[in-house]
């Protein structure tokens, strides 16, 4: 089957839930994607998975590690209160102001369909409208009686939001888990694209866990494969109102490659030499420290794994209509392929010589 | 089935054709006459000649929604409330804008750029937008007009207990009670009024009512429920669950008493659970009708809703039953000379 695009496949991730360490649901779909490019797909102890495209040649081979994150912020319950509603606390960080009138969907023993409390405005005084509620102010109704919601839920159990993804102008698309799950869709771009391309290195593209808690995937994923050159594919922010400058890149304007302490200076430099001669536009992401990606954990892994970071700009990020370009997942993968044709051996062997 | 297709349809204040539109097609069968006044209200009559009270059954057909009211050069869209939202409901929620119900989502500054102290503050309606994905402003006003209205795109569904959540369950429940009633035969004249504006001040029951001079008249609607975590019992106003609330003291109405015991008489005699609303906030289309030319009797009946005003609003579909039991009971005992106006 030759493909159009995994728009269609990114709307499914996009879709299926899976927050910080309940990963599964979305592990099998990837799995199933990755299976179009790959029979050899596992899965670690963590659970990440890892799909291996082989390179060409005989000889010890070049490995690259791409890696996007497949967890998605999440709630858990930690009480069932009078009414059977319930309080949560949060599995990465959530701003408590984008829950307020959410639905969502609570993993209890059966899936429930939930909205998360809001006053109505003819019983809320000025005073209370100037105030926004911490996140232990909330609640989430599940619209059944204590009884039942005692049956059904346990303290623990995991929310996530509840967002069809919409179809916006420019072929922008909008909805829950953009990220990072259009770092996923630029993997499978990157992997449709590189098919016909002539490369030597292995490429390893891996959909990782538990990133949204602090990379914690990327660090078993790193050390299992012991790439050559571990990517991170992770969103970065579009511009908004009120932003600064160097933190507001353009939707439609091509992936952001990152620059910094935290990315080894040749991938830099040879993800943005391929940008330039293939003419993929792309923008620049300044990083003054180990960055909040799966790029932190591959940097110090083992020896030390010399590491890149490009990813898609997206409005809203950690909200339910988290906003991004298709045509900037599909640039970014072109960025990859064409970078991972050029990877050899002597590029490996350039990686420890300052 | 007919919660969700009047739920789901588009009616903000003043711009009710979607939802005018499909009341008419679902009421056409079972009533003798249909009609659409100067303000856009539409109005069944069904025995308007048979003998007994006159009454009119009111329903408001508009929801809460907003208003394009700029366009930024960047793309986004500046916007104002039609009726009566907290901008905290607003964030992180997708709206469909304009006759083409295109979609547009209203964002916030990632979490990741915020200092704790922004996050103790609600974000205010000049912090909010909304984004068509628009590349400029150019591209943005070749896709929507200043002046299109927008709506919440929530799905009705059942969920929970019996429940089900919707948009706009204000008033959508109450049109609906109204649709099954005028389905229904009584040995009365009755008049059905589905309103247009309640949600900017009840602008659209005085004319209707003026026009109809009905010798009763009841407006079904749907109201403020907070019986939830942490609300005192004295704010509640309804519990969900527990049967159509009656009005006893709103923001614009003080129940004409004879008709509310006559209301829970019959919701009695029938075995219909009933409440009654115990919040002076809110009013219904009632505040307007009782002062129309010399004065109206009549009263309120609503469903609790929960949340309302917010995109995602929840109701118990038992409390809905019941709501069109008590109407049919009411109208037939009023058919039977059971009150005098």
């Amino acid at each position: 089957m030759t493909r159009q695009n995994h728009k269609d496949t990114l709307i499914d991730l996009l879709e299926s839930h899976g927050g910080p360490g309940f990963e599964q649901a979305v592990a099998e779909k990837c799995v199933t994607a990755f299976n179009e490019y790959t029979e050899d797909v596992q899965i670690d102890k963590l659970g990440n998975v890892i799909a291996l495209v082989r390179g060409e040649g005989d000889g010890p081979r070049p490995k690259i590690l791409l890696s996007a994150h497949m967890d998605e912020i999440a709630l858990v319950v930690t009480k069932i209160d009078k009414g059977g509603f319930l309080r949560v606390w949060q599995a990465g960080g959530f701003d408590p102001r984008t829950l307020v009138g959410q639905e969502v969907v609570v993993h209890g023993k059966q899936p429930l369909l939930g909205i998360v409390g809001s006053k109505p405005p003819h019983l809320t005084s000025p005073e209370e409208r100037s105030k926004a509620a911490p996140l232990e102010d909330l609640f989430i109704d599940v619209a059944m009686s204590e009884e039942r919601v005692r049956e059904l839920v346990n303290v623990g159990d995991r929310i996530t939001l509840h967002r069809e993804t919409m179809d916006l102008l420019n072929n922008r698309i909008s909805g829950k888990a953009l990220d990072d799950r259009t770092s996923i869709a630029v993997i499978l771009e990157c992997l449709r694209l590189l098919k016909p391309m002539r490369h030597v290195a292995d490429v390893y593209a891996v959909a990782t866990v538990q990133e949204e808690v602090g990379v914690r995937g990327a660090t078993t994923a790193g050390y299992g494969v012991n790439p050559d050159i571990g990517i991170g594919i992770d969103v970065t922010f579009a511009d908004m109102p009120g932003q600064d400058a160097d933190v507001s890149f353009k939707i439609g304007k091509g992936p952001a490659i990152a620059f910094g302490p935290n990315i080894h200076p040749k991938v830099f430099q040879g993800l943005r030499d391929a940008a330039v001669e293939h003419h993929i536009p792309y923008q620049l992401e300044l990083s003054q420290g180990p960055t909040g990606t799966d790029a932190r954990a591959f940097q110090i892994t083992r020896e030390g794994i010399a590491s890149g970071l490009v990813g898609i700009a997206i409005r809203y990020m950690h909200c339910s209509v988290e906003t991004g370009s298709y045509d900037d997942i599909i640039d970014c993968g072109r960025l990859l392929a064409h970078y991972i044709t050029t990877v050899d051996a002597k590029t490996v062997e350039g990686l420890t010589c300052y | 089935m007919l919660l969700k297709k009047l739920t789901e349809a588009m009616g903000p204040s003043g711009f009710e054709d979607e939802i005018r539109n499909v009341i008419r097609e679902e009421v056409t069968p079972y009533v003798d006459k249909h009609y659409t006044d100067v303000l856009g209200t539409l109005i069944c009559e069904k025995g308007v000649n048979k003998n007994g009270p006159r009454v009119m059954l009111d329903a408001h057909m508009d929801e809460v929604g907003l208003m394009i009211v700029h366009v930024e050069e960047n793309g986004l869209l500046r916007f104002r409330p039609l009726g009566g939202i907290d901008p905290r409901v607003l964030v992180s929620k997708p709206v469909q804008i304009g006759p083409q119900k295109r979609f547009g989502v209203i964002g916030a500054k990632p979490i990741h750029l915020q200092s704790p102290e922004e996050r103790t503050k609600p974000l205010s309606l000049k912090q909010l937008y909304i984004d068509i994905g628009a590349k400029d402003k150019d591209d943005a006003l070749s896709a929507v007009k200043l002046g299109d209205v927008a709506m919440f795109t929530t799905k009705y569904e059942e969920i929970g207990d019996h429940c089900a959540k919707a948009k706009s369950f204000d008033d959508r429940v109450g049109c609906a009670v109204l649709v099954e009633t005028l389905k229904a035969q009584f040995d009365l004249p009755l008049y059905g009024a589905f309103t247009v504006q309640e949600e900017i001040g009840l602008r659209g029951a005085g004319p209707v009512a003026y026009r109809l001079q009905p010798d009763i008249a009841i407006a079904l609607e749907g109201t403020v429920c907070f019986d939830v975590a942490d609300a005192p019992g004295h704010g509640q106003s309804t519990i969900m669950g527990k049967g159509p609330a009656l009005t006893v003291h709103d923001g614009q109405t003080i129940a004409n008493r004879r008709f509310l015991e006559f209301m829970m008489s019959v919701a009695e005699k029938y075995s219909i659970p009933y409440q009654l609303r115990r919040v002076k906030g809110g009013s219904n289309d009632y505040g307007a009708i009782h002062k129309v030319r010399e004065g109206i009797i009549g009263g309120g009946i609503s469903v609790p809703v929960r949340y309302i005003h917010a995109p995602t609003q929840l109701i118990s579909l038992d409390d809905y039953q019941n709501t069109i039991r008590l109407v049919s009971a009411i109208l037939t005992e009023l058919a039977k000379g059971g009150f005098t106006a």
